[in-house]
């Protein structure tokens, strides 16, 4: 069904569905950004399209939602150990179409890769995806080199115009919560970015460990970890144990957002570490979005949304790193 | 569905202490049956965290299951508080564990291993030296720090009587007495002492420190082994021991699920 609706009754909808789900777009917190004077843009509840900020690239992206920064996996008692309840309501989420790409990297991890995550899985039941049209991407996207510009998989898409909305709308429990006028149209989607790249279809861990490009980043990355934070692709977590200053017999176990940047990563008894040199970990993630995932999964992680390059506080370039990394394997990138 | 990190309470049996800082942890275990030689358990203890350790022994008549587990850090901290009787959470068996019957069966089986490598390998051992499993022939490298370091004594002893075992410990002490008949060097210079006459019945597992590892499989190699024919147990740091945390991944593999026990063909490119 495509339709089209003026942003008021689209608002009037939005209420509706507010009863069922929890809404979820990018949003401004103004003067919340990292350096003073900057705005934030990550995903939180709203109830208007007013609200929603898709001109602006969101810092974080919706993985926020699929795993939460940290989450409880069990509450322990003296006796027990309880899994937190689930969230009632179903959630709604409105992203791009890369975004909308990386959800699918979740699913390969934490729902296939041998086990599926129970707390993952319960929450992705719930979720449906509304795609919003994207015409142009921002300086540091690179979506049409990693084939994440055309949407796949949404409940719903949209396209955002000056008065009114347009509506695709696949998913049938959706259908009721909206009228308007039959339209003919298309999901907007990026045809060009300024950065484009040529990412080698197979690259071979043996043929790039020893490659010296890798030591530009001995130094210059400072191994903090907010490439991989900001990332919507990277799925490592670190469970950690806790119990309450006021109760010790109670407490709980959680998982939290882990960095293949950040030192420990790796750390085994007997102080034994893997990839110590900061170079040596920026191979490491490389390889993961370009290379290995590709390997197992058949496709890469990276959605080239270029989040990494907007956090990093070296200004280090992730499709650069790429670039040089192809010429280095005799490709003609660079 | 079923909540792959919830851990079930076991109780602990027995605790003896095997060396200054190893300890060996006996705990009844209802799913001994699904364990199989050089598979890892999640110990878990409620608001402390969870580490990976080797199954070093189980039994599945008496329903019960055996850790050696050295003092490091967290949980193991913990768990050398503990005493008989009192609870231990565990969630698994994980991993692959070693190809006995597809690979080892019927073969002439070198097992090589240094320190606390024992353990992993401990169940297989033991399975052979009593007969509840069949090779041809099985021969013993380990080698330890020194004399104080040896653990499983008493099984050395009684393995010795059935195969050629050789017993190493890196550098001899002024006073070491040991009554096993100890050899002095690493591993790898006591392979000759090993029968490597019909290679192709020959398969070799080496579990240790990861240098001993890597020159073992050399030496290995040096003395006509095929790549293939060589098995090796990694560890890398864990978190969820099911292929969701991402911290045990080498390249395109997890340990956690395709490991920890890998060929030697595949093994030499798990590079890091
Ligand atoms: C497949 C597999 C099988 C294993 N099998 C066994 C086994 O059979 N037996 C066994 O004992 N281990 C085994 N291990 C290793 C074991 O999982 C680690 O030793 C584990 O980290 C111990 O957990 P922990 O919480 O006690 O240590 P953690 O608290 O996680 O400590 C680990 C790291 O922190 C350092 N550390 C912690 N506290 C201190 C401190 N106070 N001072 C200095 N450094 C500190 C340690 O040196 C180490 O680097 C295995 C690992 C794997 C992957
Ligand atoms: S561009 Fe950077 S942040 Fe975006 S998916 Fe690729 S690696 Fe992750
Ligand atoms: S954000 Fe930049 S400095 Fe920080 S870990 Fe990533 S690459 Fe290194
Ligand atoms: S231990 Fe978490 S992925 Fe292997």
């Amino acid at each position: 069904m495509k339709i089209s609706m003026n942003k008021i009754n689209f608002n009037e909808s939005l209420k509706k569905l507010e009863k069922k789900y929890k809404i979820y777009a990018p949003k401004l917190f103004p003067f919340a950004g990292r350096c003073s004077d900057t705005d934030l843009v990550r995903y939180a509840e709203v109830s208007t399209i007013e609200e929603m900020v898709f001109d602006k690239k969101s810092n974080f992206s919706p993985k926020e939602i699929l795993l939460p920064q940290t989450e409880t996996m069990f509450y322990f008692t003296e006796k027990e150990y309880k899994e937190p309840d689930v969230e009632e309501k179903g959630t709604l989420v409105f992203l791009k179409s890369c975004d909308l790409h990386s959800v699918k990297r979740f699913d390969e991890i934490y729902l296939k890769n041998k086990f599926s995550d129970i707390y993952y899985s319960q929450r992705r039941d719930k979720i449906k995806f509304v795609v919003v049209g994207c015409k142009t991407g921002f300086d540091s996207c690179f979506c049409v080199s990693m084939g994440t510009n055309i949407p796949e998989d949404y409940h719903m898409g949209i396209n955002i115009r000056e008065d009114e909305v347009e509506l695709e709308i696949l998913d049938e429990g959706l259908k009721a919560n909206f009228q308007g006028q039959d339209k003919e149209f298309e999901i907007d989607k990026v045809v060009i970015n300024k950065i484009e790249l040529k990412v080698p279809d197979e690259i071979n861990l043996e043929d790039v460990i020893n490659l010296d490009l890798w030591r530009e980043y001995d130094k210059r990355c400072v191994a903090c970890g907010k490439c991989n934070f900001v990332c919507p692709t990277c799925t490592c977590t670190t469970t950690q144990d806790i119990f309450y200053s006021e109760n010790e017999n109670t407490g709980e176990r959680r998982r939290v957002w882990a960095s293949c940047h950040v030192d420990g990563f790796t750390d085994m008894a007997g102080g034994h570490e893997f990839r110590k040199k900061h170079g040596d970990r920026m191979r490491f993630k490389t390889m993961h979005k370009i290379g290995d995932f590709k390997k197992r999964f058949g496709y890469h992680m990276c959605t080239g949304c270029g989040r990494c390059d907007d956090a990093c506080p070296e200004y280090i370039s992730f499709s650069n790193c790429i670039k040089k990394l192809t010429a280095a394997l005799g490709g003609e990138d660079e | 569905m079923n909540n792959i990190y919830m851990p079930s309470p076991y109780k602990i049996l027995d605790i003896q202490q095997v060396t200054n800082i190893e300890w060996l942890f006996k705990v009844e275990f209802d799913r001994a049956d699904e364990i199989n030689y050089g598979q890892f358990i999640q110990i878990s203890i409620p608001k402390v965290g969870e580490a990976p350790i080797s199954v070093t022994e189980f039994n599945v008549e008496e329903g019960w299951i055996e850790f050696l587990i050295r003092k490091v850090g967290k949980v193991t901290d913990v768990l050398f508080d503990l005493k008989a009787g009192d609870t231990l959470f565990l969630r698994g068996p994980y991993g692959n564990g070693f190809p006995f019957d597809e690979k080892y069966k019927d073969k002439h089986l070198v097992i090589v291993a240094g320190g606390s490598g024992c353990g992993p390998v401990r169940s297989m051992i033991n399975a052979v030296h009593k007969k509840f499993k069949s090779v041809k022939k099985m021969e013993l490298i380990l080698g330890f720090k020194d004399t104080n370091c040896i653990i499983f004594k008493d099984e050395i002893t009684s393995w010795q009587e059935e195969n050629n075992l050789v017993l190493t410990v890196d550098k001899m002490c002024e006073g070491d007495t040991c009554d096993l008949g100890i050899n002095e060097g690493l591993v790898t210079q006591h392979v000759d002492k090993l029968d490597l006459s019909n290679i192709d019945d020959l398969e070799v597992v080496i579990v240790g420190p990861p240098m001993m590892m890597k020159f073992a499989a050399i030496e290995f190699e040096k003395h006509g082994v095929p790549e293939d024919k060589i098995w090796l147990s990694f560890e890398r740091k864990m978190s969820c021991a099911v292929g969701k945390c991402g911290h045990c991944k080498i390249d395109e593999t997890y340990v956690c699920l395709e490991g920890p026990v890998f060929n030697y063909t595949k093994g030499k490119k798990l590079l890091d």
